[in-house]
Formats: structure tokens, sequence, C-alpha cells
């Protein structure tokens, strides 16, 4: 009989993680909270450097798995230690036996209202990069829908480097997804002028820096350094969007007719919650703790139970991939000891 | 006005609203790669000028965007194009100069 293993979480290292699983002769079995797979990849448009399209990377990856367990809509009630093993009682009544969990819970999108002086839910104008990327899927938002676009903004590090919204870390992703955005609009609105505020652009991934530079020369995007202050409406309905110009030090404003918040990542309350099941640590950034966070960020200091994706912390889509593949390589190492 | 012996400090705000960037345009046109500037300073640092004049290719650049006078800092320049030299995106920071330089003289004649 094949061994159980149970991966929390559906989204890309979860599907990934099953995918290998199966090849090794496993059964994996995915607890997926949401009524489809693919997690937040799955509510992208396309992805950097390639624009890859989501839903491609997604079906395709999800097309290998049709031999998993896979439960929708369904969360983990209880997770019991068990000797050498341990009980997952899932909400739909279902208990499983295994002996390797893998923690595949993801983040959860930093709550962009929180910053009141960006004006998130207050002005109509103001939207995430979640929101972009969902009207780049669907095209239907009334923020945007039959509004002229003269001029729009990207704030960078919404969330994130930002311990007075208690989350310190970059979330690595949001400056290559603003720039990527950025020329997404600039495509769609060609007459329009795009400035990107930034604090830092932290692009060290494949192909990023081509992305910026493309993103200057051929699109002629304006990056401006300087961390948005405050955000207001102006009497003719649109934006103004005060900053510092810090390379030439002297304040700076500019009206808007769109702005683009990129909310960052946090760590998945959810997380947590499963964490204090079994008793493992958290990390002092908020996410998990991995036994090493050097050469084994895929383990956790308690046996059989794997970590893989940002649950342990951010990451991009790559690095994801590669991280369920190796804790599988661990949950395989581990159960034939 | 009643005159009370003092005046009120000009707003140092850039209102991206307002600039002029008519000749950043069209310097653009010539130089296209200017775009590919991101102000990292090497220029500056560089600069043999920059100490003595207050030259700096990278507030030429920036100041060029935000459309403000830039022809004082030009005379500052020696043309000996070490700039040039470090750039690491591979900007002619030298030809840049020449062009704004030939632009200066175009408006003097006009």
């Amino acid at each position: 009989m094949k061994e159980n293993v149970v991966i929390i979480g559906g989204g890309i290292a979860g599907i990934e993680a099953a995918k290998q699983l199966l090849l090794l002769g496993y059964c994996p079995i995915i607890v997926e909270k949401q009524d489809h797979l693919g997690g937040h990849v799955a509510e992208w448009h396309k992805l950097f450097p390639d624009m890859t399209p989501a839903k491609d990377i997604v079906d395709e990856m999800t097309s290998e798995i049709s031999g998993a367990n896979v439960f929708l809509e369904t969360t983990v009630s209880s997770l019991n230690r068990l000797s050498g093993g341990y009980s997952v009682v899932l909400s739909n009544g279902i208990a499983i036996v295994c002996r390797a969990i893998l923690i595949a819970t993801g983040f959860h999108l930093f709550d962009a209202e929180k910053k009141e002086e960006y004006g998130y839910g207050i002005y109509n104008q103001v939207i995430t990069n979640r929101d972009l990327e969902h009207w780049f899927n669907s095209g239907k938002d009334a923020r945007i829908d039959g509004r002229e676009m003269k001029k729009i903004g990207f704030v960078h590090c919404v969330g994130s480097r930002d311990l007075k919204a208690g989350n310190s870390q970059c979330s690595k992703v949001c400056c290559v997804t603003a720039i990527k955005q950025a020329i997404e609009m600039k495509e769609k609105f060609p007459e329009a002028e795009i400035y990107c505020f930034y604090m830092d652009l932290r692009l060290f991934g494949k192909k990023y820096e081509d992305f910026y530079i493309n993103a200057q020369k051929d699109y002629g995007i304006h990056f401006i350094r300087g961390r948005v202050s405050e955000v207001g409406e102006k009497i003719d309905g649109s934006l103004q969007v005060k900053a510092e110009d810090t390379l030439s030090g002297k304040p700076l404003k500019v009206s808007l007719d769109l702005l683009v918040l990129m909310a960052g990542m946090v760590c998945n309350p959810k997380t947590t919650e499963i964490a204090r099941m079994i008793h493992a640590d958290i990390d002092t950034d908020g996410f998990l703790r991995s036994r090493n966070n050097i050469y084994n960020i895929m383990e956790s200091d308690r046996p059989g139970i794997f970590l893989a994706g940002t649950c342990t912390g951010t990451k991009t889509v790559p690095e994801t991939v590669a991280e369920a593949r190796a804790a599988v390589l661990s949950i395989h190492n581990y159960l034939s000891r | 006005m009643t005159d009370f012996g003092f005046t009120r400090a000009k707003s140092s705000t850039v209102n991206l609203d307002e600039v002029d960037t008519s000749l950043y345009r069209r310097i653009l046109q010539v130089e296209p790669d200017v775009r590919r500037c991101m102000e990292c300073g090497s220029c500056s640092a560089v600069c043999t000028a920059a100490p003595l004049s207050g030259m700096s290719v990278r507030k030429v650049i920036h100041a060029l965007e935000r459309g403000v006078d830039i022809a004082p800092m030009l005379s500052g320049c020696m043309l000996c194009g070490k700039c040039t030299m470090v750039c690491p995106r591979g900007i002619n920071t030298r030809h840049l100069i020449l062009s704004l330089e030939r632009y200066y003289k175009k408006e003097e004649k006009a």
C-alpha cells in the first residue's frame, strides 16, 4: 500500500510536491481551503520575467497530479502527534494517519487598507497589485473602466520593510512586479505617463534587471526614489500624491488618475494556527522556523513536519517550486530511513 | 501689499504636473540612452570638475527630467569623458553634454 503524505495548501508548492511524491510512489493528499488549486499564482495574469500566462503554469502543473487526492474547500481541524506519526482531521470529517506532513500554506497579501495614508478603500482611484492582475484577467474593474488614464503611479513596498506595519521583511517580488505591471499598463495606455515610487529597487532575479532597463528605455517609465508619504483626492477627482524626490532632496507632488499599491507578502495567519497545533516554532520574522535557514529550509524542528514555499519567508515562484522538490526529497529520505 | 519687511520663501516642491519637459523630450530624440540612467552617481564621483564647479552629470540628467534649467552647470564640464568610461549603463554622457551644449548654442543664436 502506498504511504500517505499530507500536504497542507494547494498552491504551487503543494502541487509541485504532490507531483514529485507521486513520481516517487507515495500517495499525496492535498488539503486546500479554496475551491481551486494554484493559490495566489492562480489569481495572477502573467508572470515575470518571460510574461508567461500564470494560468498556463497552474494548468500544466495541475494536469500532472491527477493521481493525487485533493480536498478542496477543506481545512485542517486538528493535528495530533502519534507515536511515529500524525493524525490529521480535516474539516470534512476525514481523518488521515501519516508519518510525514508538508506545510505549504503560503503567504497572506498585506491588507493595504492598513496603510491609511495611501487611501486604499477610501479613494476609488487607489487599487492594489492583486486588483490590477484581476483586471488584466477579467477586464472588469469600475475603478479603471471608462476612465481616462493619463498618469498612473505605482507605490513599491506597501506593508513591506515597514516596522510600524509589523513587517520588517522585503517581499522580494514587488519591485519586479511593479515594473511588469507598469509595462503592461503602458502597453494598454501608451499615452500615459507612468511613475514608480521606490525606496530601493531590488532586482535580484534572472532577467529582472533587464526588465528594469526595458521599462526605462523602451517604455519611458519614470522611477522616482522616494516613499509616497500621503495621497489625497483633488476637486477634479484625480489623486494628489506626495513624496520626496530624494535624489534632488526636494519635496515632490504629482496628480494621478490611478495609483497601484504593491502590497507585500506577510505571514499567513492560517500557518501560525497550524504551527500551534504541532508546537512548531515561529521564527523571529513571524514566518515558520526552519531547522536551518541556510541549508535546511525545508525541514522544521519537529519530526516528520516539512516546509515548502512562502510559509517560511517571502519567495518567488521558481524558488517555491524548487523548494517543494527539495522538500519531497527530504520527505523521501525521512520515510525510507 | 503692505511691506512687513519680510517675504515668504518660494516653495521648493517639484510639481510634476507643471514641469516643462520639452528639453528632456528633445534631448531624448538624440540621446535615447539617457533613459537608462539609474542615478548611481558614478559619473559625478569620477568627475574632476565636480568638487570645484558643482558639475554633476547625474544632477544634470535628474534636472533635465524635472525640467530644471541646467545651463549653469554645463559650463563646469571639461569634456574629459571619464564619466562615460565609468557609466555602468553605457550612456555616452560626454556626448550628452555636447548635445546639450549644442542645444543651448542654438537657443542663443535664435
